[in-house]
């Protein structure tokens, strides 16, 4: 069906799209997490109710991501693992703790409620901060040095703000009244965080990486590079201009500011992506060095050709059931 | 090397005994609710649906458990086995990339419509859901279970400059041990989550619970037990003869014999001793062994002194062994004693119920047991006769790991004491909740079901 050395390609699209698919919708739901008041029960319990039905599926984007890397790249796969077997803990860690502590608070004594709330915020917290952390540590290309880990530092602080970013978007669009004004403001707040963050990696990104600082002063690939950063920004200023006017009569336009976090978040990645390729750990192993055996590649893609659209399709499904504003979900 | 050797299999061992507790329990319990959704769907009689949705509250937080401390597990095997993917990931690779794709995905969606969607969609589409989930948790253990049947009895490849290299997926996946594995830890999930349903609602019942819930829960579920336990040390037998011809050291170290012998006793108790290689305190049936597993009173069985240096350690296989089938036995006297008093008397008597209610986590501890047996028995090898598990081991810091080894069980132990005492709050709140009336028909309600009212 495919020539041998095309595979590769293929599945790093593949990851690509998981990868892509995760930061977006785990992003919107660890940053609800993040943002989860401790002292106003039912926003928490609106905030919860309004990703309950979609966390789960959200996180298995995660799983496939690293599948994927772990199918189709197993040299790679280890070799970024192990470097990153710190923080790679530490974030599984925190999607422990926040997916039990969904269920339990629920669940347990309404005096234990408060316990779990605390469990699940704090696990958002340190997921997405260790996920920004191990991008940072990527980009760096694993150098174990202080510049390396205070640059993964900052890159932690910028994720962790781009998903209470999109989290709150998200808020803005699922939820009414007094929780749609904070979740404007946080969203306010976190905008511009967010913008200094990428800001940041468009700076340092280039100047330590030679492969990239190539990429961005020569033809024909800077002609790809340099309109991201721009859009980036119209899109940011374009975000705070909608914020201050938020909300509407009648609720106009509620979803625009996920839309726009959404297509930030889409051309961030793309900036990420046009610099590293072909590259699956920077610097050090290219996507057909890591590539595993040609028919092990064949036989799953199979099955991701025919399953990956029945995904897709139903996971359309599942959000058209749960459309518009969360009603409020009964606990006991 | 040796420090990160056992402190990443120590690891290993808390992550994944510790993530089986919960797909043995949802694999089966979403059968049971598919079962209880369409008993209501056909005579609309609420009890059903209240049956449903107790149970459906347990599914989703034994599902959520089961799906955290599944995703570990994905990263374990990059971070601390490398060698494991560098040698057979073109195997195991694309076996754990079709669970995800084909059960994952299938399961996590699905689950959010039959958890919050009722009221959102029709009630079939409902039902549906619920046999969507059912259908996928199945999917997944056939997956993981086609890729740990490989390791114990590997098939359909060939080694290209130490690389395995497929050459038959057919034969990959339907390896020789896969439908006997496959058939016994369905059946394992089945009892599991029979003897825990069956448990909380004694549970239930003993806090003085008269609804008519539990009872109905508890016939279902005994009278299951009653059929699946046969069944299961039917199928532990053929899954034993299986073994035996294929990783015989395995059966040596379960059986406990040493000198490969004619018309070997089957060991009731012993206390194998791997420096003296040789038993102390036998207690056994005479030729007991040679004729379960050969058939003939005069079989000979292999001994574990044909095996020197390739065979896995004696003592948790011998005793994990033991402590399994011991447990099918308590299984099957409770299945059967229950649904004959069930059946004669539509009650059990006092005693009875304590002893439902003790074994209501039963299911766990013959599972782990059984684990135990068939991944320590696969020892010293991660995939038979192919890897060796010290060649499979990651170079992290010993420390690195000993630190996260820690933060694991220490979160586990929480976790697990945490659920235990969830499901009998949930038991205990259910009782105190009134019998419904008759002529609400709860399928029109808006109330999301995992935190509705039972």
């Amino acid at each position: 069906m495919f020539a041998d050395h095309t595979l590769p390609f293929i599945f790093v699209g593949l990851m690509g799209l998981a990868v892509l698919l995760y930061v977006i919708l785990d992003g919107y739901d660890l940053g609800v997490g993040i943002l989860l008041p401790l002292k106003n029960e039912s926003h928490s319990d609106k905030m919860i109710a309004s990703i309950g039905p979609f966390w789960d599926a959200n996180e298995t984007w995660l799983v496939l991501a690293i599948g994927v890397l772990f199918i189709a790249f197993p040299a790679a796969h280890s070799m970024v693992l192990k470097a990153l077997y710190l923080p790679a803990t530490f974030m599984l860690l925190g999607l422990i703790l926040r997916g039990v502590a969904f269920d339990f608070r629920a669940k347990v004594k309404p005096a234990r409620k408060g316990i779990w709330d605390k469990a699940f915020k704090f696990g958002s917290l340190l997921a997405s901060f260790m996920q920004g952390y191990m991008l940072g540590m990527y980009i760096m290309g694993f150098e174990q040095s202080l510049q390396a880990m205070a640059f993964a530092l900052l890159s932690g602080i910028g994720v962790t703000a781009a998903y209470c970013f999109i989290g709150a978007c998200w808020l803005i669009m699922k939820t009414e009244s007094d929780l749609q004004k904070r979740a404007v403001g946080w969203a306010r707040k976190c905008v511009w965080v967010c913008f200094a963050g990428v800001l940041g990696v468009c700076i340092v990104n280039p100047l330590i990486n030679e492969l990239v600082w190539q990429r961005w002063t020569s033809l024909p690939s800077a002609l790809f590079i340099w309109p991201i950063p721009f859009i980036s920004l119209s899109l940011f200023a374009l975000c705070h201009f909608v914020l201050n006017r938020l909300p509407l009569k009648d609720d106009a336009g509620c979803w625009l500011p996920f839309i726009i976090a959404l297509l930030i978040f889409l051309s961030c990645y793309q900036g990420l992506a046009v610099s590293f390729f072909p590259y699956i750990v920077p610097g050090r192993m290219n996507i057909l060095e890591a590539a595993s055996a040609p028919e092990s590649l064949r036989f799953i893609l199979i099955g991701a050709v025919i399953v990956v659209p029945c995904i897709l399709a139903y996971t359309v499904f599942s959000y058209r059931v749960f459309w518009g504003k969360v009603t409020e979900l009964k606990y006991y | 090397m040796d420090d990160v050797l056992i402190l990443s299999r120590l690891q290993f061992a808390a992550n994944i005994s510790f993530h089986i507790l919960f797909p043995t329990i949802t694999i089966a319990l979403c059968w049971f609710l598919a079962y209880f959704k369409i008993r209501f769907d056909l005579s609309r009689d609420p009890v059903w649906m209240r049956i449903y949705r107790f149970w459906v509250k347990v599914f989703a937080l034994s599902f959520a458990l089961g799906v955290v401390s599944g995703i570990t597990m994905s990263f374990q095997f990059g971070t601390n086995w490398p060698g494991y993917m560098e040698k057979v990931g073109n195997i195991a690779g694309p076996l754990l990339g079709y669970e995800v794709l084909t059960a994952f995905f299938l399961e996590a969606t699905f689950l959010g419509i039959m958890l919050f969607g009722q009221g959102r969609v029709p009630n079939w589409v409902h039902t549906l859901a619920t046999l969507i989930v059912a259908l996928g948790t199945s999917l997944s253990a056939f997956w993981i279970l086609a890729l740990n049947s490989w390791m114990q009895t590997p098939a359909g490849f060939e080694m290209r400059d130490g690389i395995a290299h497929v050459t038959d997926w057919w034969a990959v996946i339907f390896n020789p041990s896969f439908p006997y594995r496959l058939a016994h830890m369905l059946l394992a999930s089945m009892l599991t989550a029979c003897f825990l349903v069956a448990g909380l609602s004694a549970y239930r019942l003993l806090r003085g619970d008269t609804k008519k819930a539990p009872r109905i829960a508890l016939k279902t579920a005994l009278f299951a037990a009653a059929l699946v336990t046969p069944l299961q040390i039917f199928v532990g037998d053929l899954h034993g003869l299986n073994t035996l011809k294929h990783q015989p050291q395995k059966v040596a170290a379960m059986e406990g014999v040493w000198e490969t012998e004619r018309g070997a006793p089957l060991l009731l108790f012993a206390i194998p001793d791997e420096t003296s290689r040789s038993n102390h305190f036998e207690i056994g049936i005479p030729k007991g062994a040679s004729l379960i597993l050969t058939h003939d009173a005069d079989g000979e069985i292999q001994g574990l002194n044909d095996f020197i240096g390739e065979h896995p350690p004696v003592k948790p296989v011998f005793y994990g062994f033991r402590l399994m089938v011991g447990i099918g036995m308590l299984m099957l006297a409770l299945a059967w004693l229950g649904s004959w008093q069930l059946w004669r008397h539509n009650t059990l008597s006092p005693l009875l119920l304590k002893a439902t209610f003790a074994m209501t986590f039963s299911g766990w501890v013959a599972t782990l047991a059984g684990w135990y047996v068939t991944e320590i028995g696969r020892q010293p090898y991660l995939v038979s006769g192919v890897l060796r598990t010290a060649d499979a081991v990651t170079d992290v810091a010993p420390g690195n790991v000993l630190l996260t080894f820690c933060l694991y069980v220490s979160l586990y132990t929480v976790l697990l004491v945490v659920y235990i005492r969830t499901l009998l709050r949930l038991a205990r709140k259910a009782t105190e909740v009134e019998e419904i009336n008759q002529k609400t028909d709860e399928s029109t309600t808006n109330a999301p079901m995992a935190q509705g009212e039972s």
